[in-house]
């Protein structure tokens, strides 16, 4: 219901309040809403993209591939759609990438679904860098089972690599590549295992099983990768959580006592309407997150809203990639089935003898399509324009494999979102521009996972091996921007996700984290998002002390 | 999926297509030891030509730039020679290059007769999928026999 101030012209129209506001329905704005939704408080989500369709999903069409190159492609900046919102990142080696939409960066991601490990929750105490973080492993393992069960996640008991975890279901097939490179690591002594994939396996929860479209990054038509969309949100809407989507918040507002009041969004025909509420929930990813914070600077409140450390936005960590690929005299895996099939922690831990502190993941990845064969091949100097150019091409195509490597990125307040000054969105909301540098522990770091994998793929027997250091168009992992710690001086939120200096504002997203780790994010942020949620529930009647 | 970007761009001038045309056909050539049409077939040009929306500002900006290489227009160029400019344009405009590499690649391998002279069906991918083979697990052995390898951190 809207108030009789809808009626005046120029004024926001007014919503009925509600108990819960939540910012984002992406990887942890779903998972927030579905645990609170047992609280029976009215709770409302906010999204500024839309539902996805699975039967509009690229790998439903014959040009599956151009369409991640357009409208299903990784960069807002690229698709340019009236869902996204533009990112500055001219300044930054490495792009931004993310989706804008029920589910967010989940649509899009490749459902590699690695925890952080023990030693990355305790950086500052094990290795002297950055700061440990104020919850540990042993805290979050419960929210990171639960969380598997909502998501879906396939995987093999027993990597040494972790303590020991549950599997669900089996996981996610090895293929040509998973073997040629187990054996490649088994050659150098080196650790390797089956990833834990948030991508069923067999039927779950209603949910059909993978049949190796080979998609994932950009939408699943067959419903088994574990997206928020088709888990955590059918969960939360059968429990009466409201999602109102084509929402883009604009800002928070807040009152004399300095709590927030409520947000400002932007609606499907671009009406500016004030929602109430008594807490606000941030799940906007790294920099949506202090987008709006900033964009919230009030006179109460100068330099953004929850920003008396000065620290919003900054410490932004983007895990630089590396990429390795080799190719085969026999065919591969091609273009079939889930990119990513094995990973390695050899590397991961902090080893005094190299060059660098803190350490790396590998992840083992298939071939690529046709098109991505002929684009990267004329890239890399090795098919040609011109007559040789079909003999090159079919020399590569489905005889390719390789991996990244993932590297901690350690805070660094350098690295930076602000508001950009020229650029705006379609509603006229300022963008965030990225001010973001590589330094020097991460190059080498990035130099070493390079020759390793060097080896790796010789010891695979691969030739022709291209590299990518760092990869540039990989900035999917959006982390520290509102760091979350016990000391309000050094942090935004505190360790339980409420803000210092705001007593009912919370951030749930990839903002809060301390340190990077060097794995994949999603599980540990949907573990932060359900452990907050947990903790706010718990503290029901002295949350705002 | 939101709306789809809106289609603010011109069209390619009658002058551009045909340079663009020409570039696409140096690129990616008929082939009949392949057997395989080129680029700047009908079909598959007219395919990129419907597919380079968010790309019309480059694929412009590259067109000019190969006709300023060309000191005039390429197409008026003997064929030997629009080789040799091309390849100077793509040695030293590797982004503009870029551009239409991906503008041309994205159509020439959907078309029906180069996905079979490639031996891949002309489907896509859902709803039947592609069998993966689950790969020899007992390839773990030695790994699990390592042991541990993460530092415990309480």
């Amino acid at each position: 219901m809207t108030s009789s101030l809808d009626v005046e012209k120029d004024t926001p129209a007014m919503k009925d309040p509600v108990d819960v506001l939540i910012i984002g329905a992406g990887a942890s704005g779903a998972a927030v809403a579905w645990s609170l939704a047992e609280t029976k408080m009215r709770i409302v989500c906010l999204e500024q993209g839309d539902w996805t369709k699975p039967s509009d999903f690229p790998s439903t069409g014959r040009d599956w591939e151009a369409r991640t190159l357009e409208d299903y492609a990784i960069s807002p900046n690229r698709r340019g759609l009236p869902s996204d919102y533009p990112v500055n990142d001219d300044a930054s080696p490495i792009k931004i990438a993310n989706y804008n939409g029920v589910g967010g960066g989940t649509v899009f991601y490749a459902a590699h679904f690695p925890r952080l490990h023990p030693s990355d929750f305790r950086v500052r105490s094990l290795d002297g860098v950055a700061d440990d973080w104020p919850v540990d492993y042993h805290t979050l393992e419960p929210f990171y089972e639960l969380n598997d069960r909502m998501m879906g996640v396939s995987s093999l008991a027993g990597d040494p690599a972790y303590p020991e975890k549950k599997a669900m279901m089996p996981p996610i097939p090895m293929g040509r590549t998973g073997e040629k490179f187990g054996r490649a690591m088994n050659q150098l002594g080196w650790h390797w295992w089956p990833s834990d994939a948030a991508i069923l396996t067999q039927e779950y929860d209603g949910r059909a099983a993978c049949i190796n479209l080979g998609q994932c990054g950009s939408g699943c038509a067959q419903g088994a990768k574990g997206a928020t969309d088709v888990t955590y949100w059918q969960e939360a809407l059968r429990s009466r959580v409201e999602l109102r989507t084509q929402c883009r918040v604009s800002r928070i507002e807040t009152n004399e006592a300095g709590m927030a009041t409520g947000v400002f969004y932007f609606d499907a025909d671009n009406n500016e309407v004030f929602q109430p509420a008594e807490i606000v929930i941030m799940a906007c990813n790294g920099i949506g997150t202090p987008r709006i914070l900033l964009n919230s600077a009030s006179e109460r409140f100068p330099n953004g809203l929850a920003n008396s450390s000065g620290l919003v936005g900054k410490n932004l960590m983007l895990h630089p990639y590396a990429q390795m690929r080799g190719h085969f005299d026999e065919s591969m895996d091609g273009y079939r089935g889930a990119p990513i099939c094995t990973w390695s922690m050899e590397f991961y831990e902090t080893d005094p003898s190299r060059a660098f502190l803190r350490g790396y993941s590998y992840q083992f990845s298939r071939g690529i399509g046709p098109v991505r064969t002929a684009i990267t091949g004329m890239d890399d100097g090795l098919v040609p324009w011109g007559d040789g150019h079909h003999a090159a091409f079919r020399r590569l195509f489905d005889h390719s494999a390789g991996m990244v490597s993932i590297c901690e990125d350690l805070p660094e307040e350098i690295n930076r979102v602000t508001l950009d000054p020229q650029r705006c969105d379609s509603n006229g909301i300022p963008a965030a521009k990225i001010d973001y540098r590589l330094s020097d522990n991460t190059r080498r770091m990035l130099d070493h996972s390079v020759a390793r994998g060097i080896e790796i793929l010789k010891a695979a027997g691969a030739h022709t091996i291209t590299t990518k250091a760092p990869l540039p168009y990989a900035g999917w992992h959006l982390m520290g921007t509102a760091r979350m710690g016990t000391d309000p001086r050094r942090s935004v939120v505190n360790e339980w996700g409420r803000s210092h200096d705001v007593k009912n504002l919370f951030i749930v997203d990839g903002s809060i984290f301390v340190t990077s780790g060097g794995v994949n994010p999603t599980s540990t942020i949907q573990a932060l998002a359900l452990y907050i949620a947990d903790q706010i529930k718990s503290r029901i009647y002295e949350l705002f002390d | 999926m939101t709306k789809s970007k809106d289609k603010s761009s011109a069209e390619l001038s009658p002058s551009e297509r045909k340079t663009l045309r020409c570039v696409v056909g140096h690129m990616i050539p008929l082939s009949q030891e392949f057997g395989v049409p080129g680029a700047d077939n009908p079909e598959i040009f007219a395919d990129i030509l419907q597919s380079i929306d968010r790309d019309r500002d480059a694929v412009g900006e590259a067109l000019r730039v190969i006709d300023a290489l060309a000191q005039g227009r390429l197409i008026d160029l003997p064929r030997p020679e629009q080789a040799r400019c091309l390849l100077d344009f793509r040695n030293g405009y590797r982004a503009l290059a870029s551009v239409i590499e991906s503008a041309a690649a994205r159509c020439y391998y959907r078309d029906e007769r180069v996905m079979a002279s490639i031996n891949m069906e002309a489907r896509p991918p859902f709803p039947k999928g592609y069998a993966v083979e689950q790969g020899d697990w007992s390839l773990l052995d030695p790994v699990r026999a390592r042991g541990r390898i993460f530092r415990d951190a309480n």
